[in-house]
């Protein structure tokens, strides 16, 4: 087998997913666009060599639908022959599509594609694409569901995470995310969305909070307590959880991520590629993994996906000296870090969604960009990229800085 | 052509009026006959040139059509009889829908070139379930503008479902929402919100509505229902990908969940068929909902349940227990004596029910201040459940306070509700005896005294008997009947007409310690001590308790009814019976909580929970350091059997010990008296229904694990083998 090999990674910065975010006149087809435009054209590529796109997108409906991989690669400008596909794992879906391709490579199916994400949560809503999982009620009995910030409360109550420890990741990804922008750490990665005329209208992450902000954090109303209580969601995670006595509403528009708008996307190929057009590797893919977990708890998957990740590479948790798990929510970190018993420190070092927010068709393509940016400045040699996935699942990507 | 079950009138103009008066009933119901003699009728109707409109309306007074006859529907299941059960539901369906077709199809009808002949509801009585399902299949509905008719759906709270378009028809006129609510709860609404939501067209001046109807047919002679039409839509939203659809789907899932806790299949079955119906043609939507009734009749929950909530209460409610030789008592005048929370509930119960009551206490004062009592609760219920001010009125009205024992002199039956003590009770016996007629009854409320040592101190011990309320007694549809030895039939007789009077549901139970319900509870919450003596955690037991249905956990009601009490009863108990006690292994705990924690319950310092000033509660945190919790947990399956034998053990023993005479008792008793869980039938009717093999298979096997005391008697086996235990339903 092949080895994958990652070239190059970039980002949009993530902008609030809101009317008012700076994303918002952009279309997400134009913000995958722009990011394929970039990958081609900073590592000097004409296009025919890239043999296929993998994008992941959550919400695939109005301009988000109809396969938005395709129409932004042809966006762009890529020749017609190279193929496209969208892939839709969730809050996985972009780490998704770029284990796609890096498997891709690996098979020797392809020498060289680009995975990665979009979505535009200020212009196609979460949940626009409704779905049978929480409606259809034969389907939503069966499975015991409960709303994505129910489950993060649910492990928070289960595992005992209080809302102090739970605002402190809050915190620290605000002030970590704020530092890494300080000092440029992002730099590599980053490019600026830009409108018609090429103006910018973005170029940093838009929701990161000055440090005076931040103890605001502490007097926020729990978000998902009207849900859980009224509705029912509360009592349907204790009949599935039923050594609780209550769940406590530990998580609120601070502690969770915010809704974004972005765009991401790796190159990845193998050697001979490399060789070939002058492309300089970066890192390998080592192993990658995905799971199903509890559909109920529904977010603790990145322990199971970074253990199964970490078992076919033969490798053990000790082996890794950097970790990026997606903040969708402060427990889902805070239970990685305990189920993984490993130090914080080496856990979301630029900070993370909670700061930055979560384009979550587009995450995982950025958080492992990240990674590799960090593991160079650093120089550190192998990290795990991991998110937390809707329907209970994880997907895990190891990667080996190459030198 | 004669029909039985209704009759058929043409007017002048060619209008037909279906009287619909099924033979030998009080109320209208669908069974085989009038299913079968409507779908004929219906044919001809459609066929007939003469005819050009029907009005559907009742020959009964009160009662339009008050749905399917459970009977029947039970028989069925007994039988077996699938294939002919599963021809009529299908052959109801497929009439309405004729009915309102005009026998043409939907693609005829969507073209605009055909149309049915106008079918009108005149409804003048109630119309539930399947009766309200033919309203709505009728083009046109009028009902009389009286706010005691009801209109409903109750399906679901038997554990089925409107399995003839009622909730296709509801959702199409009404909205999703509106159908929804009538469908999950089961609630009927009257006449005037009917019409407010357009589940009805008009409301007519009460006995006009059939008037109203033929007006209607005369101006409408070519008509069509709206969602035969082209272009129709459902009101207020539908569809997978609506926003209201999707909000109000996702929300009823999360509260029927917590509701039901995955128990009542119906709810869930509900909620399907209006999500699949929302989305499907009428035709498609129809046959899902009759696939979906049908799947529910074959079902083990509804079966239980209809057994237990409405055969074997029909049993009891019909006074199969009564001594049939003693004729019907009339009893218009009820003293209670004792007005505190149980004496004032009594007389609010029988003075709703129409009698005249003298509320007797030591004063005057206190008589007035136990009818205040009264009229708070009245309140507080007409509220609820909607009785108007006048009826309230004259409810109050019927309440007399008095200080005097002289008064009894006027009563047909009394009523003693004062504190549960030998002494202060053998005192009002006396008093009571002194002024009590010859003819009347006398009756001392009770939950825990013996009738018969009670009866000693009567003169006429043979017109002495025990009924034990519950409480709060205006709410509780149960009483337990209890003859001491010497209770002569008469007395029972009255006893039973009395719970009937006042629309209780009697079990006639031997005089013994605890009765029925008060002799299973104590085991039933020791178990729950038990095993948090063993160290299991507290929440995981309340939440088994929860899971299999019961209404609340067993720690939150020892503590509601205050250990304290528990720990009294324990030592009375102990004191009486001396060796002859029996621990139920919980002795130690109550010991500890009460005695050296000084932790009495929710009126105290707080018990298992701590209670905070906004209402709410916790579990006591302090708990685990007296009773440290096991660092191997059981599964929840484990603690929720340990607590649903907990209750189906004892319940066995009562009736082989004959403590209740069948198994409606039991059933109903364990339903209405403490909250088992109607999805079980109860728990003789829920051992039935698993297999006595099973149950003694599991009772044994639990009993090896946790103790003797879940070891099933000896007798269980053939008590099952006899039929007689179970007739009539079996």
């Amino acid at each position: 087998m092949k080895d994958a090999l990652i070239f190059d990674a970039v980002r949009t910065p993530r902008g609030r997913g809101k009317v008012t975010g700076a994303l918002h006149p952009i279309s997400p087809v134009v913000l995958a666009t722009q990011v394929l435009q970039h990958l081609r054209d900073r590592n000097f590529l004409r296009g025919v060599e890239i043999e296929d796109v993998a994008l992941g997108c959550v919400s695939a409906v109005g301009e988000q639908g109809a396969l938005i991989a395709r129409v932004a690669a042809i966006n762009a400008d890529f020749p017609y022959s190279t193929a496209a596909i969208h892939v839709n794992r969730f809050c996985g879906s972009a780490l998704e599509a770029v284990n796609i391709i890096a498997t891709k490579v690996m098979s020797g199916e392809i020498d060289l594609g680009i995975g990665g994400g979009v979505e535009s949560m200020s212009r196609v809503p979460i949940g626009s694409d409704g779905g049978a999982w929480a409606m259809d009620p034969d389907i939503a009995f069966k499975s015991h569901y409960i709303p994505q910030g129910v489950s993060a409360d649910l492990i928070a109550s289960l595992y005992g995470f209080s809302r102090e420890s739970c605002d402190e990741i809050a915190t620290e990804s605000h002030l970590r995310a704020a530092r890494s922008w300080e000092e440029g750490r992002f730099a590599r990665s980053i490019v600026p969305v830009r409108d018609i005329l090429g103006a910018v209208l973005l170029s940093h992450d838009e929701s990161i909070r000055d440090r005076n902000e931040l103890g605001s954090i502490g007097q926020l109303e729990p978000s998902f307590a009207k849900q859980g209580q009224q509705l029912g969601f509360d009592s349907i995670a204790i009949q599935k959880y039923p050594e609780l006595e209550c769940i406590d509403h530990v998580h609120h528009a601070g502690n969770s991520s915010g809704l974004a708008d972005g765009a991401s996307g790796v190159l990845i190929g193998n050697a001979e590629t490399a060789r070939k057009f002058g492309l300089k590797p970066r890192a390998r893919i080592v192993s990658t993994a995905s799971i199903g977990s509890d559909p109920t708890i529904m977010l603790t998957g990145p322990e199971f996906a970074a253990k199964k990740a970490l078992q076919r590479a033969g490798m053990s948790v000790s082996d890794i000296e950097l970790w990026e798990v997606n903040e969708a929510f402060a427990a889902v970190v805070l239970r990685f870090v305990q189920a993984m018993n490993v130090q914080y420190d080496s856990v979301n070092v630029n900070g993370g969604a909670i700061a930055m927010g979560h384009p979550t068709g587009a995450t995982g393509g950025m958080i492992l960009g990240t990674l590799l940016d960090e593991m160079e400045r650093t120089n550190k040699s192998l990290g795990l990229a991991t998110l937390c996935i809707g329907g209970g699942m994880g997907t895990a990507t190891i990667i080996e800085r190459i030198n | 052509m004669a029909y039985s079950t209704f009759k058929v009138e043409i007017d002048a103009d060619g209008i037909a009026t279906v009287l619909i008066d099924v033979p030998g009933v009080s109320m209208n119901l669908w069974n085989e006959q009038l299913i079968n003699e409507f779908d004929d009728w219906v044919d001809h109707f459609i066929g007939s040139d003469d005819i050009c409109g029907v009005v559907l309306a009742s020959g009964k007074e009160s009662c339009f059509l008050a749905g399917a006859d459970l009977q029947m529907l039970e028989d069925m299941q007994g039988n077996c009889d699938r294939q002919s059960r599963d021809g009529l539901i299908e052959k109801l369906t497929s009439c309405l829908r004729k009915l309102e077709t005009g026998g043409n199809t939907s693609v005829q009808l969507m073209k605009g070139n055909v149309f049915a002949k106008p079918v009108a509801a005149a409804v003048e009585g109630l119309a539930l379930g399947g009766g309200l399902e033919l309203v709505l299949a009728a083009h046109y509905r009028v009902v009389d503008n009286n706010p005691r008719i009801k209109l409903g759906l109750p399906e679901s709270q038997l554990g089925l479902i409107p399995g003839a378009g009622g909730l296709q028809r509801a959702m199409r006129l009404a909205g999703l929402r509106f159908a929804t609510e009538m469908g999950v709860s089961g609630r009927s609404i009257d006449p005037v919100t009917a019409h407010a939501n357009g589940l009805i067209q008009q409301l007519s001046p009460v006995g006009e509505s059939i008037a109203f109807a033929k007006t209607w047919i005369k101006a409408n002679p070519r008509v069509i229902q709206p969602w035969d039409a082209q272009g129709y839509k459902i009101p207020g939203g539908s569809g997978a990908l609506d926003p209201r659809a999707i909000q109000l789907f996702v929300g009823e899932n999360g509260k029927a969940q917590k509701v039901t806790r995955h128990n009542y299949p119906a709810i869930q079955a509900v909620l399907s068929c209006l999500y699949q119906g929302m989305i499907l043609p009428i035709d498609l939507a129809l046959s899902n909902d009759t696939k979906s009734f049908r799947k529910l009749l074959a079902d083990r929950v509804p079966q239980r349940m209809i057994r237990a909530i409405f055969s074997s209460k029909k049993y009891l409610d019909s006074g199969q227990l009564r001594p049939v030789e003693v004729p019907q008592s009339k009893l218009d005048t009820i003293a209670v004596v004792g007005t505190g929370l149980m004496g004032s509930g009594i007389a609010l119960a029988s003075a709703m029910a129409g009698a005249r009551v003298l509320i007797l206490d030591q004063d005057k004062g206190i008589a007035e201040k136990g009818k205040n009592f009264a009229q708070d609760r009245l309140k507080l219920l007409a509220a609820r459940s909607g009785i108007d001010s006048s009826a309230c009125q004259s409810i109050m009205e019927r309440i007399i306070p008095t200080g005097s024992y002289a008064d009894i002199a006027e009563a047909d039956l009394v009523v003693e509700a004062v504190f549960e003590d030998p002494d202060v009770k053998t005192l009002v016996i006396r008093q009571v005896e002194t002024h009590l007629r010859t003819d009347a009854i006398f009756a001392t409320n009770t939950s825990t005294l013996p009738i018969s040592q009670l009866s000693r101190h009567c003169e006429r011990p043979d017109r002495y008997i025990g009924i034990h309320f519950l409480s709060p007694v205006e709410r509780m549809a149960l009483v337990e009947i209890i003859p001491g030895a010497k209770t002569g039939k008469s007395t029972l007789a009255v006893a039973l007409d009395f719970a009937r009077m006042i629309g209780k549901t009697p079990i006639v139970v031997k005089d013994v310690r605890g009765f029925y319900t008060n002799r299973i509870m104590p085991v039933y919450l020791a178990e729950a001590m038990i095993m948090v003596m063993e160290g299991v955690k507290p929440a995981l037991i309340e939440n088994a308790a929860s899971l299999i249905g019961m209404p609340v956990g067993p720690l939150a009601l020892i503590d509601e009814t205050a250990l304290s009490l528990h720990h009294q009863l324990m030592v009375s108990t102990q004191r009486e019976l001396g060796a002859d006690y029996q621990p139920l292994g919980h002795e130690a705990l109550l010991e500890k909580m009460v005695k050296d924690l000084g932790r009495n319950g929710r009126r105290g310092e707080g018990g298992f929970y701590d209670y905070h000033e906004d209402g709410t509660k916790r579990l006591w945190l302090g708990l685990a350091a007296h009773f440290p919790l096991a660092s191997d947990q059981p599964s929840v399956e484990d603690v929720k059997e340990r607590l649903l034998y907990g209750q189906l053990i004892p319940a066995i023993h009562c009736l082989a010990d004959g403590i209740v005479s069948d198994r409606q008792s039991a059933d109903v008793g364990a339903i209405l008296g403490w909250g088992f869980p109607t999805w079980t039938g109860g728990p003789i009717g829920y051992i039935e229904h698993i297999g006595v093999n099973e149950f003694l298979t599991c009772a044994n096997r639990i009993a090896e694990k946790y103790g003797e005391r879940f070891r099933p008697p000896n007798k269980a086996e053939a008590l099952f083998q006899q039929k007689s235990m179970f007739s009539p339903t079996m």
